[in-house]
């Protein structure tokens, strides 16, 4: 179908995705579905934590070690920019639901806040592993 | 006919559990930041308060919903081919389904000890 729709088109297509420049909006919608998929992938760790720390006082001693463990931390530091960023723009959405900073402009300037302010929350809690 | 042909309820339904999963992550992360329990009697104790059960239980339901809404989106948005878009749908749903009922072990387990 996307052959023939390309046959059929007269004007010049540019579809090197390496070479377009995707704006700031865009970015942050690609972003928002990347996390969202990273979010789920992280669903049964987080149910099998919970299932362990209420299993018994051993299990919970378990679930306290491997949350303290150096590597899982750094991973919790990823999932952290994960999350961060899925919420900020999820809030964004809503906002924008509701008609508040729908008009191009604003809806930049959001969106630059929220792929930047997304990385900082990460960036603190490293600061304060390290 | 809009509630079924135009994909409002999955807007909406999204949007609910979205809601609701933020003011619970804010709950949770706030009694941890202020009131952490510091053994497994107590941790066990707080999950098991009614209030805590039944607003958890809310929020993996919300969770598991908001994937599925999220990851049907994502697939139908990038694979194309009816039999493999079926296939991970398939996989998805009962991925998300055995989640649930995991859950719903834990939980009433929890409820009965």
């Amino acid at each position: 179908m996307i052959n023939k729709m390309v046959k059929n088109i007269k004007r010049p297509i540019f579809m090197d995705l390496l070479r377009i420049r995707m704006p700031v909006v865009a970015v942050l919608s690609f972003a928002h579905r990347v996390t969202g998929v990273m979010l789920c992938l992280l669903i049964p760790l987080v149910i099998y934590l919970l299932d362990l720390s209420l299993r018994d006082a051993q299990g919970y001693a378990e679930v306290l070690a491997i949350l303290a463990s150096p590597p899982v931390k750094f991973m919790a530091v990823i999932l952290l920019w994960g999350f961060s960023h899925h919420l900020l723009a999820g809030i964004r959405f809503l906002l924008i639901d509701a008609d508040i900073g729908v008009e191009r402009d604003s809806a930049r300037r959001s969106a630059w806040a929220i792929n930047i302010g997304g990385l900082i929350v990460p960036i603190i809690a490293l600061v304060l592993l390290l | 006919m809009i509630w079924r042909a135009s994909g409002f309820r999955a807007w909406l339904l999204q949007r609910l559990s979205a809601v609701y999963m933020a003011l619970f992550i804010g709950m949770f992360v706030l009694h941890l930041a202020l009131d952490a329990p510091s053994s497994y009697q107590e941790w066990r104790d707080w999950m098991a308060l009614p209030f805590i059960a039944v607003t958890t239980s809310i929020f993996f339901a919300a969770l598991l919903i908001h994937a599925w809404v999220g990851l049907r989106d994502v697939i139908m948005d990038y694979v194309h081919p009816l039999g493999v878009r079926f296939v991970l749908l398939a996989l998805v749903a009962a991925g998300l389904l055995a989640m649930g009922l995991w859950m719903l072990r834990i939980l009433m387990m929890g409820g009965a000890a």
